[in-house]
């Protein structure tokens, strides 16, 4: 029975319930959403060239993302840091994931590497910023969340402590997007100058005041325990590679020297497997609401408050951080017209010049009859001439021999006509 | 006066006695080769050696594997400090080290600082501003009137520098500073922490960096100008094909088959510094000491000091035309005795040549 509170309860109370509702199929009602719509998920990679980051995002993804066909941007010098994206689409189990990897080729590769993170810092807030501008639109059906929701970032295996470079990087970027450190090519490290090296790491990032990504806990004292075991890992070691070797019977992937194979999947060697798992399997969808609530919500708040410090009256503008809907619809009316304008006057243009060219086709092709015309009528004129000589030719033979003719008939005349002469005289005979 | 080179003869008297009875035309010319290392035994060698790389690039532990005793800075200083100084400074330690009865007084100089900051424009400005002061101490000590019988040799020998293993190619500041210094200097580039690559990824990188090499006309020691003969050549050239050397440093011992040896112990397998089939490091310490050490001195001395000198008489010659009345910029030492020389500097040079070369020995 249902008990009536007597009094407003501020807080909600617990109730049993005495049947089966049906509710518990709520999750699987959002699963099968979620799996209709797809996951998307961007991660960004920074480190100097030739820290393994391609092999890494090939060997977490077990995909080909980078390969010798078309290999990836570290195989190139750059003269300036650039930031190249690629998407990718992948499927299993039915769930897909729009993949999209963004690279910064070139970054702490020249002599002089100051300023060397503004396109990257230039980039996350770009997408940001786009991502506020679809959330702010009257129409926003489809919002596609470009934002990048971690950041990879690779310290090279030096065994003595963080480079300026790294330090100056993290510094900047830590509230914008989240930071995962990570020790690069770490087979170069025995497990002694590894301990040592973490060690030391995080006790730089600390007294630097460097807000990497935390673990959150959990209520659950197992995930809890896991959650303990990661952070003491931090910042992760790995090591990567997609090439598979076979070790006592075994297939592995791994990195084969002639002292052994250092496997990437092993714990005892890298902790490959813990980022993976970190990243794909347990902590995507963390990252991916810290960077909503919490990286993002402070650009947002930082473009707004500069929009509205520029504004008159701070004190009216404070329940009208964005216009009114009627004056956002007006201003996205305009903004349709004047693209519309815009593409019209492009249209035209476009149309012109394809007039233009057909109209030069056509004269062109007008002077290659008359040429063709007066070609033949040369031609015809020729041949003519040619036969009124022949005809004359002709002609002169006709009369000609029209002339033996008659010689030869006047001599037939004469001849028979002594023939008769003869005839008569003949009778003579 | 390599120590590779015994001397034909136990000793002359044994060779006086040998041929006594067979060969009147013995004179006993090759007997001064026994001369020379009983002399240079007791002078003893000297050796600079200069390190150049980012930090964490294993340099104090190559040196210390190198010369298996710790002669690097950091086994040096008491309390090491690990932060990145702000300029380049240049830290030169020497010690004294002793093998057969031959000595060395080996120094090694560290260039802390370089390659680590974020803008490293002109790094290499104080490098080479160091190897020039040394060549400047030199020629300031030859000039002298009254200069003493051996003149200390600082001049920075060689110059070791470590490529990161990246696997890809030289970065821009590597191809800067081994342009700049191949000039001054013999320059041997070795790739760092080289148990990073697999074999493949190791030849193809060493390919790369070689085709660079050649690319933007860095010539490393051994450099091609230099082979003397046709041995000299053939030696030479199956050493150029191998740099840059894959190295890995350690000074750590671990038991393998029951033998001590160097190495670094992983968790997939334990490296050996000296097995060749693993490194490189063999070939290194080769070429450094076992075979090549008198050869970089020599070159070091007859060529880029050499060249060093000409330049510095020949400015000293243009300023003191431009300027008569002042006094010219090289001035000897002497007892206060200032003196003119650059009124014949060819003739001198011949000379300083032929003293420099005996000086050598």
């Amino acid at each position: 029975m249902i008990e009536r509170p007597e009094t407003a309860v501020p807080s909600i109370a617990q109730r049993n319930l005495e049947g089966y509702v049906g509710f518990a199929n709520l999750p699987n009602q959002v699963y099968r959403k979620s799996v209709k719509r797809g996951f998307e998920f961007t991660l960004m990679v920074v480190g100097e060239s030739g820290l393994g980051k391609s092999t890494l995002i090939n060997s977490l993804f077990l995909t080909d993302l980078y390969s010798k066909d078309y290999p990836g941007p570290s195989q190139r010098i750059k003269k300036t840091v650039q930031v190249e994206q690629s998407k990718v689409l992948i499927k299993e189990g039915g769930v897909q994931l729009t993949l999209t990897i963004v690279d910064t080729p070139g970054f702490g590769d020249a002599v002089d590497n100051s300023n060397c993170w503004q396109p990257v810092i230039n980039y996350i807030d770009s997408k940001c910023e786009d991502f506020l501008n679809a959330e702010s639109r009257v129409n926003r059906r489809s919002m596609p969340d470009n934002r990048v929701h971690c950041c990879l970032y690779f310290i090279a295996p030096s065994g003595h402590g963080l480079k300026p470079l790294d330090i100056e990087f993290m510094k900047r970027l830590h509230d914008k997007v989240n930071v995962i450190p990570l020790i690069a090519k770490a087979d170069t490290l025995t497990p002694e100058e590894c301990q040592l090296f973490k060690k030391q790491i995080m006790k730089e990032i600390q007294e630097h005041k460097i807000k990497i990504y935390e673990f959150p806990d959990t209520e659950d004292d197992e995930d809890n325990k896991l959650i303990r075991k990661i952070k003491e890992k931090m910042p992760l070691a790995v090591v990567g590679s997609n090439v598979v070797i076979e070790v006592n019977g075994k297939k592995v992937r791994g990195r084969q020297y002639p002292w052994g194979v250092a496997e990437v999947e092993n714990g005892e060697h890298c902790d490959f497997t813990v980022l993976r798992n970190m990243l794909i399997r347990t902590h995507m969808q963390d990252l991916k609401d810290v960077t909503n609530n919490f990286h993002y919500e402070n650009y947002r708040s930082k473009k707004l408050a500069a929009v509205t410090c520029n504004g008159v009256d701070t004190a009216k503008t404070k329940g009208q951080l964005t216009k009114s809907p009627l004056a956002q619809m007006e201003e996205e009316r305009r903004e349709h017209v004047m693209k519309m304008k815009k593409m019209e006057a492009e249209m035209e243009q476009v149309f012109e010049m394809k007039v233009k060219e057909k109209k030069q086709k056509l004269k062109d092709s007008e002077a290659e009859l008359e040429r063709r015309h007066e070609q033949m009528k040369r031609n015809l004129e020729a041949q003519y001439k040619e036969l009124e000589e022949k005809k004359r030719v002709f002609d002169d033979e006709k009369l000609h021999w029209e002339a033996q003719q008659r010689i030869l008939e006047q001599q037939k005349l004469d001849a028979s006509k002594t023939m008769e002469k003869n005839k008569k005289k003949g009778k003579i005979f | 006066m390599s120590e590779s080179a015994k001397p034909h003869h136990p000793s002359p008297q044994g060779k006086g006695e040998k041929t006594h009875a067979s060969d009147f035309s013995y004179v006993g010319i090759d007997a001064i080769l026994e001369q020379m290392r009983r002399k240079a035994m007791k002078q003893g060698f000297e050796l600079n050696i200069m390190v150049v790389g980012q930090s964490g690039l294993g340099k104090s532990t190559l040196m210390n594997t190198l010369f298996k005793s710790k002669v690097s800075r950091k086994s040096v200083q008491p309390n090491p400090e690990e932060r990145i100084p702000k300029t380049i400074e240049i830290k030169s330690i020497s010690h004294d080290i002793e093998e057969k009865g031959v000595r060395m007084k080996l120094t090694v100089i560290d260039t802390p600082g370089f390659g680590d900051h974020i803008n490293n424009e002109n790094c290499w400005q104080p490098i080479m501003k160091f190897i020039n002061d040394q060549y400047e101490t030199y020629l300031q000590e030859e000039i002298n009137i009254n200069r003493k019988k051996r003149i200390p040799d600082s001049r920075v020998h060689c110059c070791i520098y470590f490529i990161p293993p990246t696997g890809h190619c030289l970065r821009p500041l590597d191809v800067e500073f081994m342009r700049r210094l191949s000039k001054v200097v013999n320059i041997v580039p070795v790739i760092a922490k080289a148990d990073t690559l697999t074999l493949e990824e190791r030849d193809f990188f060493k390919q790369t960096i070689r085709e660079e090499l050649r690319a933007n006309g860095i010539d490393v020691y051994p450099q091609k100008e230099f082979d003397e003969d046709a041995d000299d050549r053939m030696i030479n050239d199956k050493i150029r094909e191998m740099i840059p050397f894959a190295v890995v440093g350690s000074d750590q011992e671990y038991q393998v088959n029951g033998k001590r040896i160097l190495g670094r112990k992983t968790k997939w397998g334990t490296i050996e510094v000296e097995n060749i089939g693993h490194c490189e490091f063999a070939y290194l310490r080769d070429l450094l000491i076992r075979t090549h050490m008198q050869n970089i001195k020599d070159i070091t001395g007859s060529i880029h000091y050499e060249t060093y000198r000409v330049r510095r008489l020949n400015e000293s010659n243009a300023h003191f035309k431009s300027q008569p009345s002042d006094q010219p910029a090289v001035q000897p030492k002497a007892n206060g005795q200032p003196e003119v020389k650059p009124s014949a500097p060819q003739a001198n040079g011949v000379a300083a040549k032929h003293e420099v070369m005996s000086h050598e020995m």
